[in-house]
């Protein structure tokens, strides 16, 4: 079965700019926002928000990255994983509010980790979760604040999310797996 | 990475990727909670048939932060003369469990005889084997470089065109091998400084050029002078007259420090003899990387024991390219063999 | 007892039956006569019974490395009808006792001829002559005095040990390996040896030893044998020595002429060894020398070791590999498939000339009527990956394990009495029975 296009560019922008404003509602306003992006495409997709919050309330939004490797639970039942950096604000994180941003939100075991590293660099006030796209299948009790795309989908089906900064072109499909 | 055995068998990628490893290790230490959970439930075994409290407690700390149990093991002292007890010990420590060795011994090539045994199924880090290899020194040595010359910048970066200069006991030195297998993997080039008798037969095969003029080398303009401890037994051998004529042709003096470039890096296993191999003022200056060699040390073996630690035990006996360089293969991996992982393309 | 050979090809090409009667070779050419035995040979080189002038067979006093015993059997299945055994026992060698004890013992088994060699200093420490002529006059008549292991590196002891041993028709063969330029080595020094980081083991320090012994022998009018010699240098030598007439021979083993110091690379303690594995230059020369005469013969060097001398770290390693079961395939593999020896050489060094040099008698015609019947059928068309299965001694330190070799021996004869048939040893009751018939008959008809 042939790869089947759920977002397009336009639609990616559109559900982060609706998410920008959501931030921005559910905090009143973008004090002490601090947004953290989970590697890769995480992070990619906050440095986005934080560039929307900005322009949305006028006031600058410090954004980081958060790897979470070190804390996963499956390190030995996968090839080895190589760690990205952690860039935490120069403002620190303890106190604020952390949006924890991913590009697709499934078994809820990545956020589990990026809870763990958070918990290991500061202790922020509030942590939410906003998430490209949300498809199912949780297994933990971890709820996204912040959804572009609920996207219903079978254990077999893969998701791809390709950003113009490290794909070169810009769409979110859904594919039956390679068996 | 299965084993760390020698530094010869690194790629230039390998390494960087090493390095790179060690740069995320590094920022830990700057945290609060200088710990992270990667190896919880692992075992790591540091089995030293040679007193070496330093690399010893590095290895320990590095273990430490990364949640690893750490049983030290000191084999020095008991009868550990004749193979077989190397067999004993590794089937020892295989019925404990260990999950790495984390091995120092007196003869050249016992890391490879363990890693190859089929006695124990552990990973195996080579922590200095006679006059063989001491990997982990040489890659904090290449770290430090890479940090002092690329600061944040270094992440992904090699050592291509820096001039390294190796001063002293070669013959001897585990140190010195490692370093020349990778700082010219890595693109640096390597000159060699000894008299005749401490440099090993043969040396006009490796990659490197060899002097026995100190200051005709030192005039050059090196970006690094790496000193290596003498040992005073050798001058009973044969290898050199006496301290005083050593110390005087080969050793970094204050005057010869004084004609380096100020942004010439000067660098030393430890421990140091001051006054013989090196000058008291040039081993505490500013242009001295000497300390942090040592907190490199840590951050070079946190990476070393998560790589080899984390991931599916392969087969690959020396190999350290993490398997997923490619972000498409590694997706593809991911998804077909745990939903949790699936879009963490990394 | 009478064994029927037919069909068997001899070293030279030609085809013949061989009829053994009363341990001596009784007939060739095309036989008719009906034999107690008959062994089908076509297909089979007949070759005289090899000699090693270099076998370490541990016993007295290191039983479970090897015995006379299991060094014999080893060496039967190799095609050997005679080794000489090396001093390094404990005790050594370096009394009558001993000797006539080792003697015995390979009597008693009846594999092959065992000929002691006995130490050229007590207790191989190089201070102090052994009673060389009791061991000369004993029962065990020794010809060959070598504190192999050990170099005589004393070069006043050196010189006596050549004059004194002369008196009695003997000859030193000597370990050459200047002790201090070799104090710790581990391997062969070279670019290998420094990147392994294991002490370097020169090639001058063989080669010099060489030199001063061959200056010493002709000074002194002495006959002097060189073991295991393993550099292009000594070859150099040797040839240079033999070019002003001076009376010395030269070994090389099979696995200086097989093996190289890449081997080390992994540090498999399997390929330690003394004097150790030399670079390809190195195995190159032997290979010309043993082809042009500078190198008189092969010897085994066969050195059993237990498992766990073996095991371990490199430097813990004891050297030594055993090769008797392996020897000929290796010769084989070495130099006759390269066309540098063709059978005819082979049945020279492996056979007639080390019975020469150790002055054993019943090997100066090979196979000939009237010759005492010691030889072995070798098949040179088959061809087999060597494993522990094929080894007959107490050490499975062989280089060879997991490699194909050419060649197997198919059946050996010693003194007229089968050791090996269908590729497989006789059983050890068998041999000594007959052994011991044989003898009975010999003395009778004598």
């Amino acid at each position: 079965m042939p790869a089947r296009t759920v977002l397009q560019q336009a639609d990616i922008t559109r559900a982060l700019t609706r998410i920008s404003h959501e931030i921005l509602e559910s905090n009143r306003g973008p004090d002490d926002l601090v947004i953290l992006g989970i590697p890769t495409r995480g992070v990619l997709l906050a440095t986005r928000i934080g560039a929307m919050l900005a322009d949305i309330s006028g006031t600058p939004v410090p954004t980081g990255s958060l790897d979470v490797t070190m804390y996963r639970d499956d390190l030995g039942r996968n090839p080895t994983r190589v760690p990205s950096p952690t860039q935490v604000p120069g403002g620190g994180i303890d106190g604020k509010t952390v949006v924890l941003v991913d590009d697709v939100l499934y078994s809820g075991r990545t956020i589990r980790a990026a809870l763990d590293a958070l918990g290991d660099i500061g202790r922020p006030g509030i942590v939410r979760l906003a998430t490209l796209i949300d498809r199912g299948h949780r297994e933990l009790p971890i709820r996204p604040d912040f959804v572009g795309k609920n996207l219903p989908s079978a254990q077999h089906e893969r998701i791809n999310v390709h950003l113009n900064e490290i794909d070169g072109d810009e769409f979110v499909t859904i594919e039956e797996a390679v068996a | 990475m299965r084993h760390l055995l020698s530094t010869r068998d690194l790629t230039r990628d390998e390494a960087v990727a090493i390095m790179d490893v060690a740069e995320d290790m590094a920022d830990v230490a700057d945290r609060e909670v200088r710990k992270l959970p990667a190896l919880r439930n692992k075992t790591v075994v540091n089995l030293f048939f040679e007193d070496s409290t330093r690399t010893r407690i590095s290895f320990e700390a590095a273990a430490k932060r990364l949640s690893a149990d750490v049983i030290n093991f000191s084999a020095k002292g008991s009868s550990v003369s004749k193979g077989e007890s190397l067999k004993d010990t590794a089937q020892t420590l295989a019925a404990i469990g260990a999950d790495a060795v984390v091995i120092r011994h007196g003869s050249s090539g016992a890391p490879r005889v363990l890693a190859g045994s089929g006695w124990i199924d552990a990973a195996v880090i080579n922590a200095g084997d006679g006059t063989h290899e001491h990997p982990t020194q040489a890659l904090l040595d290449a770290f430090t470089i890479r940090r002092r010359l690329h600061g944040s910048a270094a992440r992904g970066r090699d050592l291509d065109g820096v001039r390294v200069v190796i001063v002293g006991d070669i013959l001897h030195s585990r140190v010195a091998r490692s370093n020349v297998w990778l700082l010219t993997t890595l693109g640096a080039t390597v000159e060699l400084v000894a008299p005749a008798t401490l440099l090993p037969i043969g040396i006009e095969n490796w990659p490197v050029t060899v002097s026995y003029d100190l200051d005709t080398t030192l005039a050059g303009g090196p970006d690094v002078v790496m000193m290596l401890r003498i040992q005073s037994e050798r001058m009973h051998a044969a290898f050199f007259p006496t301290a005083r004529e050593y110390s005087r042709e080969w050793g970094l003096t204050d005057e010869r420090f004084s004609g380096l470039r100020a942004d010439s890096m000067v660098m030393h296993p430890g421990p140091m003899n001051r006054g013989l191999e090196i000058s008291a003022r040039a081993a505490d200056s500013a242009q001295s990387t000497v300390l942090d060699q040592v907190a490199n040390g840590v951050s070079i073996r946190m990476a070393v024991l998560y790589l080899a630690l984390s991931g599916e035990q392969d087969n690959t006996a020396t190999g350290t390219a993490p398997a997923h360089a490619h972000a498409e293969s590694a997706r593809t991996a991911a998804a077909q063999s745990e939903p949790s992982a699936h879009t963490e393309g990394r | 007892m009478t064994i029927l050979v037919t069909g068997a090809t001899l070293a030279d090409g030609s085809s013949t039956d061989i009829l053994v009667r009363d341990g001596v070779i009784a007939e060739l050419g095309r036989i008719t006569q009906r034999a107690d035995r008959v062994i089908d040979a076509s297909g089979l080189i007949a070759l005289p019974g090899l000699v090693d002038l270099h076998t370490h067979l541990r016993e007295p006093g290191s039983e479970q490395s090897e015995t006379v015993l299991s060094g014999s059997r080893a060496a039967a299945i190799g095609g050997f009808t005679a080794v000489f055994a090396m001093a390094n026992t404990s005790p050594v060698a370096d009394t009558a006792g001993v000797v006539e004890q080792v003697m015995s013992l390979g009597d008693a088994a009846g594999y092959v001829t065992v000929r002691p060699i006995g130490a050229v200093t007590v207790g191989l420490e190089g201070k102090q002559l052994s009673e060389i002529g009791a061991m000369a006059h004993s029962r065990a008549k020794v010809r060959v005095f070598s504190d192999d292991g050990q170099c005589v590196s004393d070069a006043l002891l050196m010189r006596r040990a050549l004059e004194y041993v002369s008196t009695f028709g003997g000859v030193i063969a000597q370990h050459a390996q200047e002790p201090r330029l070799t104090e710790g080595a581990q391997m062969n020094e070279g670019t290998l040896s420094g990147e392994l980081g294991l002490a370097g083991w020169p090639a001058v320090a063989e080669e010099a030893i060489i030199a001063r012994d061959v200056l010493l022998a002709q000074h002194v009018g002495a006959r002097l044998h060189i073991c295991h010699l393993s550099t292009a240098g000594a070859v150099d030598v040797v040839r240079w020595a033999k070019a002003r007439g001076i009376d010395v021979t030269a070994e090389v083993t099979p696995h200086h002429l097989l093996l190289t110091e890449q081997l080390v690379s992994g540090y498999d303690s399997r390929f330690k060894v003394n004097p150790p594995l030399r670079r390809d230059e190195d195995v190159q020369a032997v290979r010309a020398g043993l082809a042009d005469g500078t190198i008189d013969i092969v010897a085994t060097d066969h050195a059993p070791h237990p498992v766990e001398a073996k095991e371990g770290e490199w430097e813990a390693a004891a050297n030594g590999m055993v090769g008797l079961e392996s020897a000929l395939s290796v010769v084989h593999a070495a130099v006759v498939d390269s066309g540098q020896l063709d059978w005819n050489d082979v049945a020279r060094v492996f056979s007639r000339t080390p019975a020469a040099i150790g002055r054993l008698a019943g090997y100066e015609h090979g196979i000939a009527v009237g010759s005492p019947a010691s030889f072995t059928l070798y098949d040179p068309a088959a061809s087999r990956v060597f494993d522990t299965t094929m080894l007959r001694g107490k050490g499975i330190n062989s280089p060879y394990l997991s490699t194909t070799l050419p060649g197997r021996v198919i059946a050996t004869v010693h003194r007229g009495v089968a050791t090996v048939l269908d590729g497989e040893l006789i059983a050890a009751e068998t041999v000594a029975a007959e052994t011991v018939a044989a003898a009975a008959a010999g003395a009778h008809r004598g």
